[in-house]
């Protein structure tokens, strides 16, 4: 596979380690009153879909960027290719 | 023993002659021989034994669809087993053994299998070996695992080394045969970076197997001077022996060149093969057409082959398997071969063709409406039987026999994808799907254009489109004019009330087995393929899984296209394992990480283990001492009762600088840092999310903005990994940056009762390593050097 790097360009997945679902930018607020909930399907539950999969890669062969890939896991086919660290920002993340 | 069985004519070099032995006889090729051919010529049709039966074989195919001819190559190290006779090229000195034989090859005693046919039918393992349950570790595993498997390996270092490449290009053509060379002409010319691969070792496909000429030239001439230009140009790399495995995602390829393959020994400094990972920006898949046989009754003796296949050895290496040949067809493409071997001064018995309105020849008889309904001859073919359309049965002697069933397109790359292959009526065969991996289009014989004319074309056509598509300024190729006969054919899969007519020669899959896997009511192909093991094995049913089709969808009332196939998968043929491996064996498996005082423990006779890819001192053994314990015991109390010392550079360590650094510390380490004073150092643990220990070390506070964390040696990436995943997706914002230091620095744990009065004789006097200077856990940077003080190691 060929992942298109936002900052580097077209470079071989195997550059790259794949950290699974990228729902592990939505880490829950540990002062929340269902914390523990919560935090259970953070840490044990992911989805498996068969189409279009959000996931994180990260370059560790190379600029150590993590990314957001969005996969189709029956094609491979790879639609979108982001910064996580912008992705997170997007979805309120800050300090 | 002379090569009584080679015409004239053909590409090979009559002036080299090539000894080489089978089966510990010697013989002598020319080079340009294959194996197979080598070996026809000398009069050898039976090359070895099948695998359940151990039938007599002999070769079937000119190329890498062979099921048959597999033999070991070589011997020692380099022995090589399950290698196809009919693409391994002569060489001097060659050594080949056959295969799957118990005794000779002559008289195998395994051959008692055939006698008991009727009971080793489909499924006869599942069958038969469940009962007793106890039996089955201790009688039946071990016989079965004696009888099962094809060569042997010699269990010794392959002593040849394999390599991993890449390349990169705007096209990739697969195959060059016409339509490849077309396309590989029009895009080379064009100025497009052109990778053109082929699995032979002399490219043009079958203008290589015909007579036929292009206006004023041979196929075979036309394809070397194309060659030639190609090779001169500087943006076209010609792979020849190079063989496209499989379609990977986007537009990634494996292919397999085989440097030394036709070599005793590689050249010095060459390896044996390498494993190429192809990056391309389109691809045209010219892998050209496999023949089909016709099952009928015993139609596996050796002397019975493709005819397309007799084509080729008899124009591309003057090769005949016999002087009296019979031919049966379905297709006018079989009368081709009766031509050409007529033409070469071999005997045509005659040619029997199903059809009743086939073509008719003056030189020699043409047996319409007639069909193949037996064969003859222990060890290799004597004669067959004939039935003619007034219903009479005639016996006709021949050596040789030579089937045509019509042609299947090579679309295996074409469904890596899982893309379905589309049934096509006029040539009955299964062509490229629609849904193939993108980028990659199909010309020639593969899409089922079968003449040369329209092979020519669409190659040419194809290189167009893909130029047109990545922006290159198109070029019209003018193209040699070639024969445009369509080869007109009636389907026809086997003869009615045969059983044990073969449809898989490697597998020994009949059509008996076929219709007891039907009766069993195995209804999907995919389970058809798994309880009659129809096209497994080395060649993967190239030449056997239509015909099993066919008679499944005959049995069930569909038609093939609604049985539909299997899904073709990577590699195209089989693959040296070594070949992945590439250079990552032994000591290259992995790096080897070694601490600054790797050497000098070493000299000390240290004992070491592998952490992290580290090696790491363990013990130093004295002489006297037998067991590790004694070692470690005396290390132990001289740490305690004086002073020891431990290269703990394989520690892994981490540099953290920003202005939120110590935010960033105080996040991931479950203890707090943000209160840690600078010069002050601080034990740290690490969990997972859910609570679980994931790592412990310290941190040292440099500066405001500045820490160095340590971890355990083993946890070093995985840390690193985490606190990155941590920086970039849980706190985007945190003003911190991360740097693994862990091989920038020597570390070394000084500890023992008289660890300061050692170490106050390696540092200057103004160094002041007292109590009240140099603290619990403090941390001072003297010149290039970090001292820590801590009760942690």
């Amino acid at each position: 596979m060929i992942i298109n790097h936002p900052i580097l360009g077209p470079r071989d997945s195997a550059e790259f380690t794949y950290m699974g679902d990228a729902a592990l930018l939505d880490r829950p607020d540990w002062q929340a009153k269902d914390a523990l909930l919560q935090f259970v399907d953070y840490g044990y539950l992911r989805d498996n879909p068969a189409g279009p999969h959000i996931e994180l890669w990260y370059h560790e062969q190379g600029d150590r960027s993590f990314l957001v890939v969005t996969r189709d896991t029956t094609t491979h086919q790879i639609s979108s290719v982001k910064l996580a660290s912008d992705v997170a920002r997007g979805r309120g993340r800050s300090k | 023993m002379s090569q009584i069985n080679r015409l004239g004519g053909g590409q090979i070099d009559r002036t080299k002659t090539l000894d080489f032995k089978f089966d510990g006889k010697s013989y002598q090729g020319h080079d340009g021989d294959t194996l197979a051919s080598a070996l026809l010529a000398n009069n050898v049709r039976l090359m070895g034994r099948s695998f359940k039966y151990h039938r007599p074989r002999g070769v079937l195919t000119a190329g890498s669809e062979e099921p048959n001819a597999i033999m070991e190559l070589r011997d020692g190290a380099r022995q090589e087993p399950n290698t196809r006779a009919t693409t391994a090229e002569l060489f001097g000195g060659l050594t080949a053994k056959s295969q799957n034989k118990m005794g000779s090859l002559r008289f195998d005693f395994m051959a008692i299998n055939d006698r008991f046919s009727n009971f080793l039918t489909a499924g006869f393992y599942y069958k038969t070996f469940m009962w007793p349950a106890a039996f089955w570790e201790k009688v039946y595993e071990p016989i079965i695992r004696k009888a099962a498997g094809l060569g042997s390996i010699s269990f010794e270092d392959d002593p040849d080394d394999y390599d991993r490449g890449f390349l990169h290009c705007d096209l990739l053509i697969i195959g060059a045969g016409p339509s490849g060379l077309a396309a590989a002409l029009t895009a080379g010319r064009a100025g497009a970076q052109v990778i053109l691969a082929d699995e032979d070792y002399t490219m043009g496909g079958r203008l290589n197997s015909e007579r036929f000429s292009l206006v004023d030239q041979s196929g075979a001439d036309w394809a070397a001077k194309t060659v030639a230009e190609l090779t001169s140009l500087p943006n076209v790399r010609v792979m020849a022996r190079t063989t496209i495995l499989g379609a990977f995602d986007h537009g990634i390829y494996g292919a397999l060149e085989r440097v030394s393959d036709h070599l005793a020994v590689p050249e010095v400094g060459k390896p044996r093969q390498i494993l190429w990972r192809i990056y391309s920006k389109r691809s045209l898949l010219c892998a050209g057409a496999t023949e089909r046989p016709i099952a009928f009754e015993n139609n596996d003796r050796p002397g019975i082959m493709l005819a397309g296949a007799m084509r080729s050895y008899a124009n591309r290496w003057a090769v005949t398997a016999a002087h009296n040949v019979a031919i049966f067809t379905n297709n006018d493409d079989g009368h081709k071969t009766a031509a050409d071997l007529h033409a070469a001064g071999v005997s045509i018995a005659a040619v029997v063709d199903i059809r009743q309105d086939a073509p008719l020849s003056e030189e020699y008889e043409v047996i319409a409406g007639g069909q193949v309904v037996n064969s003859n001859g222990r060890l290799g073919l004597t004669s067959i039987e004939v039935s003619l359309p007034d219903g009479n049965t005639r016996a006709l002697p021949c050596g040789a026999l030579g089937m045509s069933g019509g042609w299947n397109p090579n679309i295996h790359l074409t469904s890596h994808h899982r893309g379905h292959p589309v049934w096509n009526e006029k040539i009955a065969a299964f062509c490229p799907p629609d849904n193939g991996p993108a980028g990659l289009s199909v010309a020639g014989a593969a899409l089922g254009n079968f003449t040369t004319a329209e092979a020519l074309a669409s190659g040419a056509c194809q290189a167009n489109a893909i130029l047109k598509d990545l922006g290159i300024k198109q070029n019209k190729v003018v193209l040699p004019l070639a024969e445009d006969a369509p080869a007109n054919m009636t389907p026809f899969w086997y003869v009615k009330g045969c059983s044990r007519a073969w449809l898989d020669q490697q597998n020994d899959v009949t059509v008996k087995d076929v219709k007891l896997s039907h009766q069993e009511n195995f209804i999907s192909v995919e389970h058809l393929k798994r309880y009659t093991t129809l096209g497994m094995g080395t060649d993967q049913g190239k030449t056997s899984n239509m015909g099993g089709l066919a008679i499944m969808a005959e049995l069930t009332g569909k038609t093939i296209p609604e049985v539909g196939t299997t899904i073709f998968r990577p590699p195209y043929t089989p693959t040296a394992i070594g070949a992945f491996a590439g250079r990552d064996r032994g000591t290259d498996f992995r790096p080897t990480r070694k601490t600054p005082s790797h050497t000098w423990a070493e000299e000390q006779g240290a004992v070491f283990v592998e952490v992290g890819m580290w090696l790491r001192a363990q013990w130093f053994p004295q002489a006297g001492e037998t067991h590790w314990r004694q070692s470690v015991d005396r290390e132990v109390l001289a740490t305690r009762n004086s002073v020891g010392i431990c290269d703990v550079t394989t520690l892994g360590k981490i540099d953290v600088q920003g202005a939120d650094a110590a935010t960033f510390l105080n996040k991931i380490y479950c203890n707090g840092f943000a209160k840690l004073l600078v010069g002050k150092t601080r034990y740290g643990l690490m969990l997972r999310e859910d609570g679980i220990a994931m790592d412990d070390g310290t941190a040292a506070r440099l500066a405001e903005d500045h820490f160095v964390v340590t971890t355990t040696t083993a946890n070093a990436v995985s840390v690193f990994r985490h606190m990155e995943f941590a920086r970039q997706c849980l706190w985007p914002d945190l003003d911190v940056q991360l740097i693994s230091t862990t091989e920038a620095w020597a570390q070394y744990a000084v500890a023992g009762p008289n660890a300061r009065k050692l170490l106050k004789k390696v540092v200057d006097p103004e160094f002041d390593l007292s109590n009240d200077a140099f603290s619990i856990y403090g941390l001072r940077q003297y010149h290039c050097v970090r001292w820590t003080k801590s009760a942690f190691v």
